[in-house]
């Protein structure tokens, strides 16, 4: 009996825990082939159809003024609500996180709430309120305000979508760190302010950069949203992805992707900043 | 106040950040959300269920639906697979494969909506070898499914991932030195110890399917009743000024995410005491 577990283990070896040759090269050929065909070949054929007409014409596309105004109306929409959704989120974490209180795990599904409803009904409930024949629609026009189908509009549904990105990704981090550093810094005689700005925000600031680059590229990709309330003004209301659209719609191709490379590079560099934040997280948690 | 989180918690400023989170959270996302249902609510009982049970309305609900199921079990499939690879291989490139499975989530809908329509038509990349052989993608329901996997694929990856790397090899060595095969180790060992992190995965891709409009719209087609999506059909009653239509639409749209995201909360409960 002892002698023919040995030869099992024995026979098997290391391989006991590991697939046979043939099936791991066979599992990794089709995972492998699946990414590249579902993600490889999109983000090449957007640059690859970006230069078709060559780049004299992919720089002409960019230099379009609709497209310049896009670019300057999605830089304004991402500058309005990646700040408001940074406070908001860091001063979620830090109730959330810091302290325990009945309703809590109520408030974080509250808080992903918008991660689940449709981009398109995001849009459509700034539009019952806002718009014309919503709440606040004849009191906006008789004070000749315009939300719906303006640039506030836009604003807001950017402001909804992109609203749990940074509280999401600070809640877990600020709990796995505890409050024993905070409770250190206040015994030594810091003030509040000061343990939570030398103290709490330099231990979260991979974790911040991490939000903030998810919730900047969603900010200046969102499309259904924006889409039902923008109201396709060119020129004022159109953000970087719905000239992409219109773009597309009136079969300029070439143009539509040039747009369209901007966004794919943002989605490189967002990315690669996500990558290095997830390292360097990683690093400070181990350090500990 | 010292008495929240323990007769010891000390740090300062509780009430004020619980505060400004909650009155936060009414103006953006409770306040704007309840609208809708208050605007359903001006309709008659009988004018909701004619707005939701049209048949061009259930046709897209079939649409919808159907071609989300779909896609999230694709992504069951392929995202168990590539995690696995991930995780249990050694490969050249593999980080970079690893931050690009993320692409879905960086990538803008309307870029991944034009791109795939382009791919896939019949004399796109991919397009030109399919149609030959009978099988249409751009502008059918079948180009749907494809725009659904393609942003889903990030979601069961990474919930299969975290739980494959902390899955404790020990147990596997065991069942091999008693004498299981890979395969019967895979199968009883392996997976059940998966399955809750793949339902999660499953749930998450299927409930952002159902919601997808960007990435659907250009290569879908938009036929009415054949491949007209649903959050589309919202679109167009907004345009012909059918306020009441889009609204009972949406809601029931509203109420479908509410499920999704519990359900997608039990599960998340389960696989952590699955984990324990």
């Amino acid at each position: 009996m002892q002698v023919s577990i040995h030869r099992t283990v024995k026979k098997n070896g290391t391989s006991g825990i590991a697939e046979p040759a043939w099936v791991r090269y066979l599992l990794l050929a089709v995972a492998l082939s699946f990414l590249t065909l579902f993600l490889m070949l999109p983000l090449a054929a957007v640059f690859v159809q970006a230069l078709d007409k060559g780049w004299e014409a992919y720089l002409e596309a960019l230099k379009d003024p609709d497209t310049f105004s896009a670019i300057k109306l999605t830089l304004v929409a991402a500058a309005c609500s990646v700040p408001v959704n940074l406070v908001f989120g860091v001063t979620a974490a830090w109730a959330i996180a810091k302290f325990a209180f009945p309703g809590k795990s109520l408030l974080i599904t509250l808080i992903d709430l918008p991660f689940s409803v449709s981009p398109v009904v995001s849009g459509l409930i700034y539009v019952l309120i806002f718009g014309l024949q919503g709440w606040l629609g004849p009191w906006l026009q008789a004070h000749d305000v315009k939300i719906i189908f303006a640039v506030p509009g836009i604003i807001l549904a950017t402001i909804f979508v992109t609203f749990p990105f940074i509280a999401r990704e600070l809640i877990p981090l600020m709990e796995s760190q505890g409050r024993e550093e905070e409770e250190a810094a206040l015994t030594l005689g810091a003030s509040g302010l000061q343990t939570f700005f030398r103290v709490t925000l330099p231990n979260v600031r991979w974790g911040i950069l991490y939000g903030v680059i998810l919730c900047n590229a969603r900010a200046m990709g969102e499309f259904g949203a924006v889409s039902v309330v923008s109201g396709h003004v060119r020129g004022s209301t159109n953000t970087i992805p719905l000239q992409v659209e219109i773009l597309y719609n009136e079969y300029s191709y070439a143009a539509a992707f040039a747009v369209a490379s901007l966004l794919a590079m943002l989605a490189l560099v967002t990315l690669a900043v996500k990558s290095v934040a997830e390292w360097k997280i990683r690093q400070v948690s181990a350090a500990e | 106040m010292a008495s929240h989180g323990g007769k010891n918690n000390v740090l300062p400023g509780f009430t004020p950040s619980l505060g400004c989170t909650v009155l936060y959270l009414s103006i953006i996302v409770l306040i704007p959300l309840s609208s809708l249902f208050f605007k359903t609510a001006t309709l008659t009982w009988d004018e909701f269920v004619a707005a939701v049970t049209a048949p061009r309305v259930v046709a897209s609900y079939r649409v919808t639906f159907g071609s989300s199921l779909a896609a999230a079990l694709v992504n069951a499939f392929f995202g168990v697979l590539v995690a696995w690879v991930l995780v249990r291989y050694r490969f050249p490139g593999k980080r970079l494969v690893d931050a690009l499975v993320d692409l879905p989530f960086a990538l803008p809908t309307a870029v991944a909506g034009i791109t795939l329509a382009s791919i896939y038509s019949p004399n796109g990349w991919l397009g030109r070898y399919l149609e030959p052989h009978g099988i249409k993608v751009a502008f059918t329901p079948l180009g749907i499914v494809v725009a659904m996997v393609f942003i889903g694929l990030p979601f069961v990856v990474r919930t299969v991932q975290p739980v494959l790397e902390e899955l404790d090899r020990e147990l596997e060595e065991a069942a091999s030195c008693l004498g299981a095969s890979r395969w019967q180790t895979f199968y009883r060992i392996i997976f059940p110890s998966m399955l809750p992190a793949i339902l999660t995965g499953f749930a998450l891709a299927f409930a952002r399917a159902a919601g997808e409009y960007g990435s659907v719209i250009f290569i879908a087609g938009n036929m009415p009743k054949v491949s007209e999506i649903t959050p589309l059909l919202i679109i167009t009653k907004l345009e012909q000024y059918d306020y009441a239509g889009a609204t009972a639409i949406a809601s029931l749209m509203l109420v479908v995410s509410f499920l999704l995201l519990l359900s997608i909360n039990l599960l998340q409960k389960w696989s952590r005491r699955f984990a324990e």
